[in-house]
């Protein structure tokens, strides 16, 4: 390794020359923290400041550059430079806005600056430019799993974007659910009118596009590797294997209508003219536009519509969600006896009317047109011969109705495979496929993509609907949550475009959401490690493996770079060239601790970098102040937090430890999924170590704290502030 | 056979075809989306056996007779505060009036309803000279609930009317025969030619 060389470069600029003696930060940088090249400048991120340092980089062979100046999250595009390692020394947000400019203030304010000037330094002399993986494989290839409407937009999608698709689908045909229905729920104004599936389309473009491979009656028995390196086993029914190397995969596995026959209530089985919509669907399918007749052959005169069967309900077995798609896609089905003959009666039974879509609530308005009726009652009993039961929900009374076609509206239950949770890992060595799994995954942690809720795949609604915990592989359709067929299809497309990505990060070495682009990838020292597998387990990514004598197996094509294995490591033997035990810990050791009578506490904070740093720097633009005895440090993920860090800062004599980490749970926030899970379980043992040091335990506090959270955060840096004033300066100082 | 009974006949159990087919704006009935947002906004909401909401519900559910024999649409004083606010859109304050009408022209509206005698009295008086005879339609007011309570009403009103008389602002001669517009023939004519037309309407569906 060449020589290191720290540049520390501390701007004038935004007030800070005004509010700070900069002199004495660089006499502190030079000083203290032994940077070799310390410069000062009135406006360091102007051409001019980025040119100096530049300059410093390409002729006195400065290769760790420590920008003291605004907040890591400003001016990113102009201190952006090639080949060097670099930290940013937070001293607009984190010091000059959230104290006073007062007199009293100016010590500890300075003493603030000079403490993130010593801690930047030091974190640069710790870090070493990434240099990417060698392992990185670019392989275009895209698999799609899955033949429905979901999984056949996804490989038309990303065939049109050049990329070639593998495309599997288990059974004999291309379609899946959509391809059973004989309309779908309009997509296009007036939605008016059931419209064409577009499935037959679908199949057309498939099979006339050279780019896409298709597997029928085909399915995956077995997953391994990485993103740009995945190679998968194709199974045919008949048994014969073929093995294909893919980039990304795609998950479109679908869904099964939920089971009618534990509907006893409902007469499914027992009457012959109770079925469920998709039946209906099919029975329209086969009829082909002619009239529909009941399964005896009689004519239909009268239709009922039961919403919600068996879902939405908190009965032992029924779905307690909403699939999202049944209210219209009744409209749909009512219609399709409307349209043929205005005379037979169809009526709605719903408890709550739901029109998802930009057309939903034309459609619904388009079936009272058309005299469909609407009726606002929860369905108790449908008997054998058609009579629904029910009460009236408008009227406040029990009543009943007979029809000849009784229609339920069931629910949809994933097609997510085997629960991880549930169905645990073959040992290595004896991995063995197994039928019911989707991806067959030979990873540590299972075959599977992990569930959330309800059996759907693990996705964020909002913030990143396409992630799954497996890098490289997305989901997308009714497997990720309940949809309807036009949600499916741009849910596709998302996923296309997502999984084009990973193929081009991967190809590059570089991390995928929500670190994309990041070249450091976790590395342990094999002689320190004690195989207890704590990294293998906590990885929230499934990114580690296991070899046969139990040592963890880095894929670094998988992981996202949270840190969480860091975290973990009790040994302290996992780190990333950039990020490590060190840079943290040797920056927190590295500050100056006033002693036990100077009524100079000190704070540590471990902010999370994606929720909780982002929001202190918003509390600071929002000049709302915080204590002067924080200091913030920002980590990958509050995962990523070892404990050694909180013994260390302990030790050396800090009188609080802050942890703001994102929300964790089923309604999680946090960008790694699991990471502020683990950390505030980790945290939940630290008990123990501080009574063994004899400090009391609030000194120790963990939080959640949401990108909104703009006054909380800095408040409960305020609070700690104050729990150290009640219970008294640490005794460890030095 | 009543004209009620021909009705019942004709629609059997589809009482809301029959509103569409019969009742003014009664295309309307099939749109309600069941919001409640016109019985909340009703002023008069709870002075009715049925707010609307809950006469739409019906209408659906096929409760002819109770919907039709509700004193509930006659308790409308067309305020509009529900057309106003229905989220679709539907004439509600119409089809009130409209249902009422229906339920009057079947002879099933209920007997005693004040606002349906008042009306009566109101289009008797009218369509008579095609004009408003307020005299009379005045002393028909009182004698409204009988002949006892109109002649105590008609005492403790004289003063005022000697008073409009003496200051010519009502002529007593008016209650004999009265002026009404210039060609009241045509009047009868055009009412009767409208008649008619509901009629044939009502057969047709």
């Amino acid at each position: 390794m060449a020589d290191v060389k720290i540049g520390a470069y501390i701007c004038k600029g935004c007030g800070i020359g005004d509010r700070l003696d900069t002199k004495q930060l660089a006499q502190v940088a030079t000083r203290d923290a032994k940077a070799h090249v310390v410069r000062e400048h009135d406006f360091l991120c102007n051409a001019d400041g980025v040119k100096m340092i530049q300059n410093d980089i390409d002729s006195e062979g400065v290769n760790r550059v420590a920008i003291c100046a605004c907040s890591r999250r400003a001016k990113t595009e102009a201190f952006r430079f090639e080949g060097v390692a670099m930290t940013r020394a937070n001293l607009r947000e984190g010091v000059i806005w959230v104290r006073p400019a007062t007199d009293e203030a100016q010590e500890t304010t300075q003493e603030m600056a000079d403490d993130y000037i010593r801690m930047a330094v030091t974190e640069t002399k710790f870090m070493t430019l990434p240099q990417g993986s060698e392992k990185a494989t670019y392989n275009r290839h895209i698999l799609v799993v899955g033949g429905g409407i979901s999984g056949m937009t996804a490989a038309v999608e990303a065939a049109k974007t050049g990329y070639p698709v593998i495309l599997i689908e288990k059974t004999g045909t291309l379609g899946g659910s959509a391809g059973k229905a004989w309309r779908r729920i309009p997509q296009k104004a007036p939605y008016a009118n059931p419209e064409d599936t577009g499935v037959a389309a679908l199949i057309k473009a498939i099979e006339g596009n050279s780019q896409i491979k298709v597997h029928l009656n085909s399915t995956l028995t077995k997953t391994s590797g990485a993103p740009g390196r995945f190679a998968v086993d194709i199974t045919t029914e008949s048994g014969s294997t073929t093995t294909e190397n893919v980039g990304a995969i795609i998950q479109a596995s679908g869904y099964t209508e939920y089971d009618a026959s534990k509907l006893t209530e409902f007469s499914y089985g027992k009457a012959k003219n109770v079925v469920t919509q998709a039946e209906l669907d099919a029975m329209a399918k086969a009829a082909n536009g002619a009239p529909l007749k009941n399964k005896d052959g009689k004519e239909i005169k009268s239709v009922a519509f039961v919403q919600c069967a068996g879902q939405r309900s908190t009965k032992e077995g029924h779905l307690n969600y909403c699939s999202g798609h049944c209210c219209l896609d009744s409209v749909k089905q009512a219609m399709y006896f409307k349209d043929a003959n205005p005379a037979i009666d169809t009526n709605i039974i719903y408890t709550d009317l739901r029109t998802p879509g930009a057309g939903g609530e034309d459609f619904y308005r388009s079936g009272q047109n058309k005299g469909v009726t609407f009726t606002k009652g929860q369905v108790n009993e449908v008997t054998t011969d058609g009579t629904v039961k029910f009460k009236d929900l408008i009227l406040n009374e029990d009543t009943e109705e007979k029809a000849d076609l009784v229609v339920l509206a069931t629910g949809m239950v994933p097609n997510s495979g085997v629960d991880i949770e549930v169905v645990k890992q073959d040992e290595p060595g004896q991995w063995k496929s197994n039928n019911e799994s989707v991806l067959n995954l030979d990873y540590r942690q299972g075959k599977d993509i992990p569930l959330l809720k309800q059996g759907f795949n693990d996705s964020h609604f909002i913030c990143f609907p396409y992630e799954t915990r497996r890098t490289g592989i997305y989901t997308c359709g009714p497997v990720r949550r309940p949809m309807d067929m036009e949600q499916a299809m741009e849910d596709a497309t998302g996923a296309a475009l997502k999984a084009i990505q990973a193929v081009e990060n991967a190809g590059q070495g570089r991390a995928a959401h929500p670190r994309s682009g990041d070249l450091s990838f976790p590395s342990f020292r094999r002689e320190g490690c004690t195989q207890c597998k704590r990294c293998t387990v906590e990885c929230p990514f499934g990114a580690i493996d296991e070899d046969e004598q139990r040592f963890p197996v880095f894929n670094e094509a998988r992981c996202r770079r949270c840190g969480t294995c860091m975290g973990a490591c009790p040994v302290r033997v996992i780190s990333f060239e950039n990020y490590s035990v060190d840079t943290v810990g040797q920056q927190l050791k590295n500050i100056d601790i006033p002693d036990e009578f100077s009524e100079k506490p000190r704070i540590l904070v471990l902010a999370c970098e994606n929720d909780a740093y982002p929001a202190l720097d918003m509390a600071a633009m929002r000049k709302i102040e915080y204590s002067a005895f924080a200091r913030v440090i920002p980590v990958r993920c509050l995962g990523s937090v070892n404990t050694i860090w909180l013994t260390d800062a302990l030790n050396s004599g800090y009188d609080g430890v802050v942890l703001m980490g994102c929300q964790k749970g089923d309604n999680y926030q946090c960008h790694f999924v699991k990471g502020s899970e683990m950390a505030h379980y980790r945290m939940s043992k630290v008990n123990d170590t501080l009574t063994t040091l004899n400090l009391e335990t609030e000194r120790v506090a963990t939080y959640e704290v949401a990108i909104t959270d703009i006054e909380r955060a800095p408040q409960l840096i305020n609070d700690m502030a104050a729990t150290v004033e009640k219970v008294g300066m640490s005794p460890f100082k030095f | 056979m009543s004209a009620n009974t021909a009705v019942v006949e004709r629609y059997r159990n589809s009482f809301l075809k029959e509103v569409e087919a019969n009742v003014e704006e009664g295309q309307w009935v099939k749109m309600c989306m069941q919001c409640g947002v016109c019985s909340g906004s009703c002023p008069l909401g709870p002075a009715w056996d049925h707010p609307p909401q809950e006469i739409f519900m019906m209408i659906r559910a096929g409760k002819r007779d109770e919907v039709l024999t509700s004193s509930s649409m006659w308790m409308c004083t067309s305020c509009y505060n529900c057309i106003v606010r229905c989220p679709r859109e539907l004439p509600i304050t119409h089809i009130m009036h409209g249902l009422a009408n229906y339920a009057h022209r079947l002879g099933i509206a209920p007997k005693n309803q004040p606002t349906r005698k008042f009306a009566k009295l109101f289009w008797d008086n009218l369509s008579k000279k095609g004009r408003v005879n307020e005299l009379k339609l005045g002393i028909a007011l009182y004698f409204m609930n009988g002949l006892v309570s109109g002649i105590k009403t008609a005492l403790k009103m004289a003063p005022l009317g000697i008073n409009m008389v003496k200051t010519k602002r009502m002529s007593p001669m008016e209650y004999f025969g009265g002026h009404g517009i210039k060609d009241t023939k045509g009047l009868h004519a055009i009412l009767k030619k409208a008649r008619e037309i509901e009629a044939a309407k009502m057969q047709k569906f």
